[in-house]
């Protein structure tokens, strides 16, 4: 079967460009025609994990694999990993520093929303290491969740 | 009459081929063919921003003439609330309309009275418990037509309310008839634009059947004759006013203006964006769900809004400040003053689309998903190609699109200059090369 693979990098605390992978993804999606139900929910979990990149990590990437039945979008990134997951995982839990609420972001539903919007959500983290996320999105069963959003 | 499909159409007389329509077109549905230009049906929202940027007058807008009028028994005028914005000194609203009926109208409907209407069922529709959050506004059918082919989960958001001209003729209509005990297919609906989508409207209605306007006229058509008719008018020369039935409020005028519909709602957590491109940004945005607490957008296609409609006359920042001052010596009345729920009870389902929108998935490379990744690859590869500049001589609008251009079949890849000079280059080198050899072999 055809896969299209595609990279990513994403600078921390660069905000000119964050959000570019996250657009860029989201028109390869469309172009590719993949059900408009599903392209909302993956560009909804990837754009927070390009913003959680950008002021979270010290830098990384979005790794886009496009398969027959499903999509995979993996963050992986370098950075202060997480000490606690179900902590960070619970809604409006935060670690985000001052400015960067400031700016209107880490409002702490960052991974929750993330779970929410994909139908495979794996997470593991290194203290001091870095942080992987991987997530799926089915493509064939679409139709049950169309409208779900 | 055949059913066009937009309302934006190529004088091939001149247009020379330049690339000005092609740079500036926001959904790049425009391509350069045998050096002239050439809009892509599908990809076409009639947002009318070639007409304004093209220097040789090539795009125009498809309307009907003033004559078209002619076609009825009697004639009502539904100006545009854009349209007060046009003259200079304009010194009391209902001299526009006294001069729409010496033109030859026999009656004239503000659509600023259709905004009123729409105002109120907004609010109303705000209050309801399953209201799609945020409600996004059903009025600029431009903006329609992208939410059609960019964000088609964008679709169930979109107000299920037609637009203040289709309420005003459906008003103007019933009341004509009734006051003057005639048929209504004796009597002719004409909405005075300055827009090229709205003619589009009236002849595919979105989220209707059929339109309850039967022409559409350009006010830059009229412009010449109103505004004489305007400065000749002398407040009671002619037995025309409006009343309270068929004019509308300061807020409904305001609608003219990019925020005027987001001001006549009263929503405090609205948001109102001009310009096609601010618009398409902000509809990603909420589509990624970044504007959670947002409950009514307002996206117009044309910077400042209405006013700055590509077949308008008036310069759009002089029209919308001419909007202002005329909005701000009228009376306050607050929408729900103005239209009661007994109003909006009558209209009932004359109010409503009937019709779902239907998303217009134009962008698919292709109807089958492996297909649709093989594309995609050879896409990639050819764009890599390319020279990255974006320069629009081959007739495509970026080295992007000229990649998919190819792989769909609708150019080659020599219609890249650079590529051709790189072909000509390695033609003329293989060229000595070979007369080289034959003069080896030949001494």
């Amino acid at each position: 079967m055809h896969v299209l693979r595609e990279e990513f990098d994403v600078v921390a605390m660069d905000f000119t460009t964050a959000g570019e992978a996250s657009a860029t993804i989201k028109r390869l999606l469309k172009k590719l025609g993949v059900n408009s139900s599903v392209v909302r929910r993956l560009s909804i979990a990837c754009y927070e994990a390009e913003i959680n990149l950008v002021i979270h990590s010290m830098g990384g990437k979005l790794i886009l694999t496009v398969g027959a039945q499903d999509v995979t979008l993996t963050s992986e990134d370098v950075g202060p990993g997480i000490p606690d997951i179900d902590l960070a995982m619970s809604e409006g839990y935060s670690t985000a520093s001052e400015d960067v609420r400031m700016m209107g972001f880490g409002a702490g539903m960052g991974l929750a929303n993330m779970a929410r919007n994909a139908d495979g959500f794996s997470i593991e983290s290194k203290v001091g290491v870095g942080t992987r996320i991987e997530m799926v999105f089915r493509l064939t069963d679409a139709q049950k969740t169309e409208g779900a959003v | 009459m055949a059913k066009e499909l937009h309302s934006v159409k190529l004088d091939k007389g001149k247009c020379v081929g330049c690339t000005n329509c092609l740079k500036r077109c926001p959904t790049e549905a425009i391509r350069i063919r045998a050096g002239r230009a050439r809009i892509v049906d599908e990809l076409c929202i009639d947002c009318g921003a070639c007409i304004r940027v093209c220097e040789h007058h090539a795009k125009v807008a498809v309307t009907d003439p003033l004559s078209s009028i002619n076609r009825f028994k009697y004639k009502i005028a539904l100006p545009a609330p854009t349209l007060y914005g046009q003259f200079k000194n304009l010194k009391d609203i209902s001299a526009v309309p006294r001069g729409l009926m010496r033109m030859g109208f026999n009656e004239v409907f503000d659509v600023a009275r259709g905004a009123d209407i729409v105002s109120r069922a907004v609010m109303e529709k705000l209050t309801e418990p399953d209201c799609p959050q945020p409600l996004i506004s059903s009025a600029c059918p431009a903006v329609v037509r992208l939410i059609q082919i960019r964000f088609p989960e964008l679709i169930d958001n979109i107000v299920d309310i037609r637009s203040p001209m289709e309420i005003a003729a459906s008003m103007a209509r019933r009341e004509f008839c009734k006051k003057h005990s005639v048929r209504p297919e004796e009597v002719g609906c004409f909405f005075i634009t300055p827009c090229p989508a709205k003619a589009t409207a009236v002849r595919l209605p979105i989220g209707h059947e059929k339109s309850a306007v039967d022409g559409v006229i350009s006010m830059m058509e009229i412009y010449g004759l109103l505004s004489n008719q305007i400065r000749r008018d002398q407040g009671d020369d002619a037995d025309y006013v409006f009343n309270s039935q068929n004019r509308g409020t300061a807020l409904g005028i305001g609608w003219a203006r990019s925020g005027g519909e987001s001001l006549a709602i009263g929503e405090e957590d609205a948001l109102a964006v001009d310009g096609i491109d601010n618009v398409n940004r902000v509809l990603e945005a909420i589509e990624n769900d970044r504007l959670p607490d947002l409950k009514y957008f307002e996206g117009l296609a044309c910077d400042g809004g209405c006013v700055g409609g590509p077949i308008a006359f008036e310069n759009v920042f002089i029209a919308r400040n001419r909007i202002r001052k005329l909005v701000s010596e009228l009376p306050k009345v607050s929408i729900d003053k103005a239209v009661s729920l007994d109003e909006l009870e009558a209209l009932g389902d004359e109010m409503r689309l009937d019709k779902p929108i239907e998303p217009m998935e134009t962008l698919k490379l292709d109807a089958d998903f492996t297909e649709a990744l093989k594309k995609m690859d050879k896409i990639e590869e050819i764009r890599k190609k390319l020279p990255g500049l974006d320069c629009g001589s081959c007739g495509s609008p970026t080295c992007q699109a000229l990649a998919e251009d190819i792989v769909g079949g609708y150019a080659k890849e020599m219609d890249c200059l650079f590529l051709l000079k790189e072909q000509i280059t390695l033609m003329a080198r293989q060229m000595v090369e070979i007369s080289e050899l034959t003069r080896e072999k030949n001494t």
